[in-house]
């Protein structure tokens, strides 16, 4: 059919976990058709992801290896992949969901004239070899079932720690050093600036412990947070404290903030409303703290305690320091 | 400065959907319909630029069917100058088709800056921004919650992974907003009554290619098993849901 094209996202030189599922989900797709998985890099050593690529699938790697590309070019960037998924003739186009993913691939769609899916959750070939995938819409009320007829190549991005990264053992992936599309770059990242205690983000954790109105106040948010640090997860909040300004937007989780699907969610003193419930529902496991036996987040809830959280979340987080020490 | 800001007519984010008959999309019947959130506070930035600048104009356009026309009166309202509706069925298929009708409609313009949300509430793609960017032949920055503009160049702040990026660019450009600090203003009465007035110019939408993405089939998430509520004081509750979490769940 053709090649199955995938960015690699890089962080501190390495692939990032997103990007190496979606390395892995390329073998899968491209295995059923016997065609080649490529993959590209920029930033200067790109050519050192050869091993990791070769080891999730790629048999090459196009390495724009180019210092000012080490941030984000996003005209660049989107250029480069248009250019590459010609060179190689590939027929799908698979980028990690995260916010460089998502937005260069827009970007590289529209460039090659050709349809998008966005944030899938499952993706296969349906008849004809069309890319067919399964989205979340409506932030997760609902999910939807969309394919790519007939544009070429067939782009998607895929919601990131949804598919397995699976090393095959395989061989390092043939460097071919690449140049970047020569376009104009009239905007580009300059720094970065991480938060001050390098928070985990909500977008990328495991687990997330959300806080609600029912801490009644921003100075009680340390109880998330303590249960949070004892359980190694990121810190989440419903969007009434957001707006009530206790916590930045970055921390929200719903329908105006993040959707979410960690392996654990423990909503504390959160009511869940339907635009909370939106963003997290599809989480595996679902705790609920939460004083009024009628809120509806213990509709969603594995387990629920109907308690107080400011006597519940103390002697949470004792026992999971405890049992996480016995470990 | 001239600003346009590209809206999308949206289900309310409180609403609960439905699978309509075609079994593809919603039933949107009683279902009240908003400016898409992240649209709003693309609008209420650009109010803010005309605030400190009132020679400013602030055009807001869409890509839809008259029912959309409702959001454009909204935006009027709260203080956008004149408003643009591309006429096509429904919000206009998908996103490539959508971006392709809004750039058209905005090339003639020929504005300093673009405007519009990171994503529109319901396909939750985040692609028309960025598509913008690419068909009007300008940079352009996804997820912005912060943008300061200064003799052609601008400043943007866009949060990502764990840490903020800072983009710096040149004028004219595609700004594609987050949520920023400014929650979007109420349309004032006399605000309404004056939106009455303002123009409101529908055009039909050029030659469009088929769509490249198309919708299969929509469907509900699964209900969730039962859970199960936990009895004891503090202590007791406490000590079983680690021990679940552990045990049973095996997530921590």
């Amino acid at each position: 059919m053709g090649a199955v094209l995938v960015l690699l996202e890089r962080r501190g030189g390495d692939p990032k976990g997103s990007s190496l599922q979606a390395l892995s989900t390329a073998r899968k797709l491209a295995d059923a058709s016997g065609d080649p998985v490529v993959a590209l890099a920029f930033g200067a050593g790109a050519s050192s992801c050869a091993a990791v690529a070769g080891a999730h699938g790629a048999s090459k790697l196009l390495a724009v290896d180019d210092a000012s590309l080490d941030l984000y070019v996003p005209e660049v960037y989107a250029a480069t992949l248009a250019e590459a998924a010609k060179s190689t003739g590939a027929d799908t186009v698979l980028v990690p969901g995260t916010s460089l993913g998502r937005d260069v691939a827009a970007r590289a769609a529209a460039r090659l004239s050709t349809g998008l899916l966005s944030d899938v959750v499952e993706i296969e070939r349906g008849a004809g070899g069309a890319l067919r995938g399964k989205r979340p819409v409506y932030s997760g009320k609902a999910y939807a079932w969309a394919s790519v007829p007939q544009a070429r190549p067939a782009m998607a991005t895929l919601r990131p720690n949804v598919f397995p990264a699976v090393a095959s053992g395989s061989g390092p992936a043939e460097v071919v050093p690449t140049a970047a599309a020569k376009v104009p770059a009239r905007c580009k990242v300059v720094r970065l600036e991480t938060a001050p205690a390098a928070e985990l983000d909500v977008a990328e954790a495991s687990i997330i412990v959300s806080g609600g109105r029912g801490l009644r106040g921003p100075e009680n948010f340390s109880l998330v947070r303590d249960l949070a640090a004892a359980l190694g997860g990121a810190v989440g909040a419903s969007r009434a404290v957001v707006d009530a300004g206790w916590i930045p937007h970055a921390h929200q989780v719903g329908q105006t903030g993040k959707v979410v699907s960690p392996s654990l969610y423990v909503a504390c003193g959160i009511s869940g409303a339907i635009q909370h419930l939106a963003g997290m529902s599809s989480s595996k496991v679902i705790v609920a703290i939460n004083k009024d036996p009628d809120a509806p987040i213990f509709k969603a809830a594995t387990y629920g305690i109907v308690g107080d959280v400011f006597e519940v979340m103390p002697k949470l987080t004792e026992e999971v320091r405890k049992i996480r020490a016995d470990a | 400065m001239k600003i346009v800001v590209c809206i999308k007519h949206v289900p309310d984010t409180e609403a609960k959907i439905k699978i309509g008959p075609d079994g593809k999309s919603p039933d949107l019947a009683g279902v009240k319909m908003i400016i898409s959130p992240y649209d709003e506070y693309a609008l209420e930035e650009a109010l803010l630029i005309k605030d400190k600048d009132p020679a400013t104009e602030i055009v807001v356009a869409t890509a839809g069917d008259d029912g959309a026309s409702a959001s454009l009166r909204q935006a009027l309202a709260m203080g956008a100058d004149r408003a643009i509706r591309v006429d096509v069925p429904g919000s206009g298929g998908d996103a490539l088709s959508r971006a392709r009708v809004l750039a058209e409609a905005l090339r003639a313009e020929a504005p300093d800056l673009v405007f519009t949300g990171k994503t529109g509430v319901g396909d939750d793609e985040g692609q028309v921004g960025p598509m913008l960017g690419e068909l009007l032949d300008r940079p352009h920055v996804g997820a912005a919650f912060a943008l300061a503009v200064e003799g052609g160049r601008f400043v943007a702040q866009r949060g990502i992974e764990g840490a903020v990026e800072v983009v710096e660019g040149d004028l004219p450009a595609v700004i594609a907003w987050d949520k920023g600090d400014h929650p979007p203003r109420y349309a004032s009465l006399k605000g309404i009554m004056a939106a009455k007035k303002k123009p409101l110019d529908v055009r039909a939408a050029g030659g469009s290619a088929a769509a490249t993405v198309v919708r299969e089939s929509l469907e509900l998430p699964p209900p969730r098993a039962a859970g199960r509520i936990l009895k004891g004081d503090a202590a007791e509750t406490a000590h079983e849901l680690a021990r679940l979490l552990r045990e049973e769940a095996k997530v921590i």
